[in-house]
């Protein structure tokens, strides 16, 4: 797709449905809906939430309730396309629908997510980037249709049978004559991009191991007494989707609703359960409990981290607890003590 | 999905009405409820295992995780043992014989009772525990001819918190599950069975089973588990024939919201039963 007719193809994009892309605001970025392509920029690294705004959004109704009884909350068949989504995100949503969508299929998550369009888009790392390092700087499905941006054209990828049936929308816009050249500048471009990672951390792999010789290592006592029990770390991390479910009666005090809100496991009473008997109270075992599930159990379950490594974290926590600084303080303390490295 | 296919989806999240046919005071803070789907075909549809457990659902106050009680032999009703703890079943302990609330499940492994035909088994209940196993030791009184010997060691702090005495009491008369009832004090000396730990029961039963042909099951309070594991470990009980119901917060039932997981183990899923021999190495377990 020549650059000079975008402008068409999300005139285009929008007549099929509600259109969110990443739009800047103040010094951050985030997916809100577009009215004019002039407020899509696509020359960003990341966004302060990922497309887990669409499916397991922070707040949302399951159910509401009367004195007549109960109704569920599920959204009705719309369509809502966001543009720009980068690879990491692509595999957060992976993620994300490998556990949503499993054996056991979430009504309120299937619903949001049969009705999310996805176009993603092709990205350049900054310093805290390690998606080379989780192996999610490439992706391959996941997406309906995604756009690789080179110096005139834009390579577009076809995903789906939803993102097929909007290039045949899209017709002339797009042409299936792709030049040698365009190939090779691709080519040039995913070795230049290659090459770009800053963050690459070659421990990243052994995190599973790495984490369980050091269950015990005092690092978990120096990041816990540092940890803010802020939450924030997993309310950016694209894969985090734990939920507290609660209910809320309305002034009249005969209607309400329940509602599902993000959730996270370095909170306070996360794990406590009736009685007052809290099986993590302290953040140093919160806070052991989000690594070693996102970097290690994962691995056991699925042979991949929940980590996308988008920087997120690295990001936004306001006290440096992160995959990086973690990864890096436990592959220490194993080379320092176990002599295991090389 | 993303084929764009649009499908229609079984909410398993919605909680069906269920009628209460019976109430009755336990202990001081617990109490027994008795239970019946209103609907003909829930009523069919409700199969379930000793050890699962069902999300009650009060719309306005929440939903919360209850052990089923009764075994999955008696089909016409489901019976609960619930302990005022909190705001939510304070709300249960206002309700009447002919209320009516809802519920969804069940959930959960639960024990594979066909599984351990022909063993010697050792059911072990603390406190509160004794909700669970007794849909398990009620499935065994009802099955006895599946299990070799059955021996059902109960511990309460007291007499009075001993929940289900009257029908425990009635079960050693009856003698059909050997059935060892202990209290860690006696403040009336008035106590006719055990008094001390119930772990202290354990080591009596060395020289009666055959271990490599015996399963203990065991549910209490958190600091049981451990000096009960270990007097079973003992008496040579396999690790792996150690089964150890747990609990943990739960919010959805179904491995969506993550606030049950012990390592990468949903209880919710992958338990609430465990073997010993799975989570041995599982640090947080207990």
């Amino acid at each position: 797709m020549p650059k000079n007719v975008f402008p068409d193809f999300i005139e285009l994009i929008k007549t099929k449905g509600k259109l969110f892309g990443p739009v800047k605001q103040k010094s951050k970025y985030s997916f809100e809906e577009i009215s004019d392509v002039q407020d899509l920029d696509f020359d960003y690294q990341r966004t302060v939430l990922g497309v887990k705004k669409f499916l397991t959004p922070p707040r949302y109704k399951t159910l509401s309730f009367d004195k007549e009884g109960t109704k569920d909350i599920i959204d009705e068949p719309e369509t809502n396309i966001v543009i720009g989504v980068h690879p990491c995100d692509i595999h957060a949503i992976k993620i994300l629908d490998r556990l949503f969508l499993g054996n056991i299929i979430d009504p309120y998550y299937a619903s949001k997510r049969e009705n999310l369009t996805i176009i993603g888009h092709s990205c350049l790392p900054d310093d805290k980037c390690l998606c080379q390092s989780t192996g999610t700087d490439m992706v391959e499905d996941g997406f309906d249709l995604f756009l690789t941006e080179l110096e005139e054209y834009y390579l577009v990828w076809v995903g789906s049978d939803k993102g097929l049936a909007l290039t045949i929308a899209a017709g002339d816009l797009l042409s299936e004559d792709i030049s040698d050249e365009s190939i090779r500048e691709y080519v040039r471009w995913q070795q230049k991009r290659s090459s770009m990672f800053k963050a690459v951390m070659p421990s990243f792999k052994y995190m599973a191991d790495i984490i369980t010789l050091n269950y015990d290592s005092e690092i978990w006592e120096q990041f816990g007494e540092k940890c803010l029990s802020c939450g924030t770390c997993s309310l950016v991390c694209p894969t985090c989707n734990c939920f507290n479910v609660d209910d809320k009666i309305l002034m009249n005090a005969e209607e309400g609703f329940r509602e599902r809100m993000l959730d996270s496991c370095t909170l306070p009473y996360y794990s406590m359960v009736a009685g007052d008997h809290d099986f993590r109270p302290d953040r140093t075992t919160r806070l052991k409990l989000y690594y070693t599930h996102k970097l290690k159990e994962y691995i056991g379950r699925w042979g991949q981290p929940g980590c996308v490594g988008c920087g997120r974290c690295v990001t936004y926590c306001p006290v440096d607890i992160n995959v990086i600084t973690v990864s890096e303080a436990l592959f220490g303390e194993v080379c320092d003590t176990k002599e295991v490295c090389e | 999905m993303i084929d764009g296919k649009k499908s229609k989806i079984e909410n398993t999240y919605k909680s069906h009405p269920v009628e209460i046919l019976g109430i009755k005071d336990l202990t001081s803070d617990t109490r027994y409820f008795k239970v019946r789907f209103m609907d003909e075909e829930m009523k069919k549809q409700f199969v379930y295992k000793p050890g699962q457990f069902v999300i009650f659902s009060i719309p306005g106050l929440g939903e919360a995780t209850f052990s089923i009680s009764s075994p999955p032999t008696r089909r016409d009703f489901i019976e609960f043992g619930i302990r005022r703890v909190g705001s939510f079943t304070e709300a249960y302990f206002k309700l009447k014989e002919g209320d009516t609330f809802e519920m969804r499940g069940p959930y959960g492994n639960g024990f594979d009772m066909e599984s351990l035909q022909g063993r010697d088994l050792i059911i072990i209940a603390g406190g509160l525990g004794a909700v669970p196993l007794r849909s398990a030791l009620l499935y065994a009184e009802d099955r006895r001819e599946d299990f070799n010997q059955v021996f059902f060691l109960n511990g309460a702090r007291s007499p009075e918190d001993m929940l289900f005495r009257e029908d425990f009491k009635a079960m050693a008369a009856r003698g059909i599950l050997d059935t060892r009832l202990s209290v860690d004090e006696d403040p009336t000396g008035e106590w006719p069975y055990e008094v001390g730990f119930v772990t202290a029961l354990i080591p009596k039963l060395a020289e009666k089973i055959n271990p490599e042909n015996t399963t203990a099951l065991i549910c209490g309070p958190p600091i049981m588990y451990k000096f009960v594991i270990q007097e079973l470990l003992k008496i040579n009980v396999p690790k792996d024939q150690i089964l150890m119901t747990l609990e943990r917060r739960m919010k959805c039932g179904q491995g969506h919201c993550g606030h049950c997981a012990i390592g990468g183990r949903y209880t919710c899923l992958d338990g609430p039963i465990f073997t010993y021999y799975d989570v041995q190495h599982i640090k947080e377990l207990i």
